[in-house]
């Protein structure tokens, strides 16, 4: 039999000097993944040492072990000692958790009746109380809603301001840039930069851009879970033919192929997340009730002309369930587009250098 | 400042059984979680936890007891059925229920560190209190029946220590060759029946003829139960082939348990 070894992480070293935020990048498949198992101890290394000095919490993903039929109070406790803490230590901040969470009516009734918004504030609320001297974050704040997001932000620049350590692992590279002292990337396996967050998050953000296209083809191996799966991406004109680029004059669209593998819990919803120069420039998400049917399914997101600046963006693609909360797939910097625009354009009044800005919409003026 | 160290474990050590008092908590309540989830919207909740000992021993006496008249060894025969169903409801109902715990618990496996050894105790955890339930029936029973307890009765807590031990043993056996192999999970009901009938639960060991009880013997369980019903019953004293294997099936079901769990433990967040 013959096996070909692979190996995800490969002569990675790196120290984290005490009270430092350490942000991780990189691709899918860069290892990132592999690296916080190991040092949150899920995974076992095959060769190779890690020292941590200090209590660690880790954070791959909010709720861990939550169950709808058990009540509030007892997903905190069981969440709670999940995480490394003590029953007293819970009973401690018990009340700060349901406050924060803001579930006091509810918190001795079954997580199953909670709203989706409930049950992550719950979930991320217990994770917030927890204590440790090193915290390893995955990317828990790439999911929920902007405001769940920006509240986690808020928790988490708390968190650093307590001269806590943080390794961060993120695609998120404005995230990355707003908490990060230091950064790593990594890619393929090995560590091919380490230094001031800016520097390494532009130069990553620059060499993407070289390796996505504007058509993306996963169906040879698609990514995601039992339930849905990603095939790939492509961006369209209304006529359904593929586009190489897309003009700022005229409408195109996001087309994502997916595929619904079983009927889902609930409704599994795609949203995009459009990013320029390292930022995001939006996210976005249907308002009508997806496809729910197995099969093949295209979800197709429409620009309309004169909204997007010139310029190349990408785009990240993730299909989510909010109850229970689940992140079928999250696939990153594997696609990106460039919007051009003639040099000509009355719009541009003669101006020959690209124009600022993540957006630029036609918008009503007044003069008088 | 705690430091921790990782790396690749060494082929074979003992389990940190400090990490796991450390962790007492969480076992408390992920048992507690099985325990509550087991009787979730059942009308009669606890109430199930007595039934389910109690109907098959009832079941089980009348029809050997009063159709087969088989022999109890002058004991009521409901007792004898019932003392032999602790026991081994301790030892079966662990390997049943926490068999294919780790399968079950995968999303905490792949996404959080704690000592993996938690995760099949706590499944024990609803075996155990089930167990607990059974011997205050049985202490009802006895009073019902009019038995007077004996200085054996002091032998019981070790019986009972020796059946969940051995059960335990062969939980981390069956829970961890589940990750890799399904199969087990449908091949341990057929297995634990067939077992079931090589042990004198629903009948006496006295059934078997003289030439055959040394073979019978062998068979660990049968000194589990008999063990048990001896200390609260009285009667017949157990043999020492009978003690002798159930001691080795006891250390060997734990050692084998125990490594295999180990082997298997490292790479469990990759496979399930």
């Amino acid at each position: 039999m013959s096996s070909e070894i692979f190996w995800a992480l490969r002569d990675v070293d790196f120290e984290v000097p005490r009270g430092k935020v350490f942000g991780v990048i990189g691709r899918n498949g860069a290892g990132k993944s592999t690296l916080l198992k190991i040092l949150s101890r899920i995974t076992e290394p095959t060769t190779g040492m890690a020292e941590i000095r200090g209590r660690v919490g880790s954070l791959l993903e909010v709720g861990t072990g939550f169950h709808p039929e058990l009540s509030g109070r007892e997903n905190i406790y069981l969440n709670g000692t999940l995480l490394g803490m003590r029953r007293r230590q819970i009973d401690q901040v018990f009340d700060a958790i349901v406050d924060f969470a803001e579930v006091h009516r509810f918190i001795d009734t079954p997580v199953k009746r909670y709203s989706s918004g409930m049950y992550v504030r719950l979930a991320f609320a217990v994770a917030a109380h927890l204590e440790p001297d090193i915290l390893i974050i995955d990317e828990v704040l790439a999911v929920g809603d902007l405001q769940f997001q920006k509240k986690c932000l808020g928790k988490m620049k708390d968190v650093t301001g307590q001269g806590r350590t943080v390794l961060f692992v993120s695609h998120s590279l404005s995230t990355v840039n707003t908490l990060c002292d230091t950064c790593m990337l990594l890619e393929n396996g090995r560590v091919t930069q380490i230094g001031p967050t800016e520097s390494v998050t532009a130069s990553y953000f620059a060499s993407s851009e070289e390796t996505a296209g504007s058509l993306l083809d996963l169906t040879a191996d698609p990514l995601g879970d039992q339930v849905c799966r990603m095939l790939g991406a492509r961006m369209v004109d209304r006529s359904g033919e593929r586009l190489s680029y897309a003009h700022i004059e005229r409408e195109f669209g996001i087309e994502m192929t997916y595929e619904l593998m079983q009927p889902s819990t609930g409704p599994v919803i795609p949203n995009f997340h459009f990013f320029t120069a390292g930022q995001c420039a939006f996210i976005t998400s249907p308002l009508h009730q997806p496809p729910a049917s197995p099969g093949r399914h295209h979800a197709t997101v429409w620009l309309p002309s004169r909204f997007l600046n010139e310029g190349t963006y990408s785009v990240n693609f993730a299909a989510t369930t909010p109850i229970p909360q689940c992140c079928h797939f999250h696939v990153q910097d594997q696609f990106c587009f460039d919007v051009i625009e003639d040099l000509n354009d009355e719009a541009r009044h003669g101006a020959v250098h690209k124009v600022p800005g993540a957006v630029r919409p036609q918008l009503n003026w007044s003069l008088r | 400042m705690s430091v921790t160290r990782i790396q690749p474990r060494r082929r074979f050590s003992f389990f940190e059984w400090k990490e796991i008092v450390e962790y007492r908590d969480l076992l408390y309540y992920l048992s507690l979680r099985d325990i509550k989830l087991r009787y979730k919207q059942t009308s009669l909740g606890a109430v199930w936890v007595i039934l389910q000992p109690l109907v098959p021993a009832i079941i089980f006496a009348v029809l050997f007891g009063n159709f087969a008249r088989l022999p109890s060894n002058g004991q009521p025969y409901l007792l004898m059925v019932f003392t032999g169903l602790i026991p081994w409801s301790l030892f079966s109902n662990s390997i049943g229920r926490a068999g294919t715990s780790l399968v079950a618990n995968s999303g905490l496996l792949s996404k959080i560190y704690f000592p993996r050894l938690i995760i099949p105790l706590a499944s024990m955890g609803s075996v155990v209190v089930d167990g607990l339930v059974s011997l205050g029936v049985l202490v009802v029973l006895l009073a019902l029946f009019g038995i007077g307890l004996g200085w054996h009765l002091l032998a019981a807590p070790f019986f009972l220590l020796a059946a969940f031990l051995m059960g335990l043993g062969l939980t981390l056996i069956v829970a961890s060759l589940n990750v890799y192999h399904r199969d087990f999970g449908y091949a341990v009901p057929f297995v634990l029946q067939a077992w079931n009938y090589l042990t004198p639960i629903v009948y006496s060991s006295s059934l078997i003829p003289e030439r055959w009880q040394f073979l019978y013997s062998l068979n660990p369980t049968v000194g589990l139960i008999e063990g048990f019903r001896w200390s609260v019953l009285g009667g017949v004293p157990i043999t020492v082939t009978m003690m002798a294997s159930m001691l080795s099936g006891l250390v060997a079901s734990l050692a084998i348990g125990m490594a295999v769990f180990q082997k298997i433990e490292r790479g469990f967040a990759d496979i399930v």
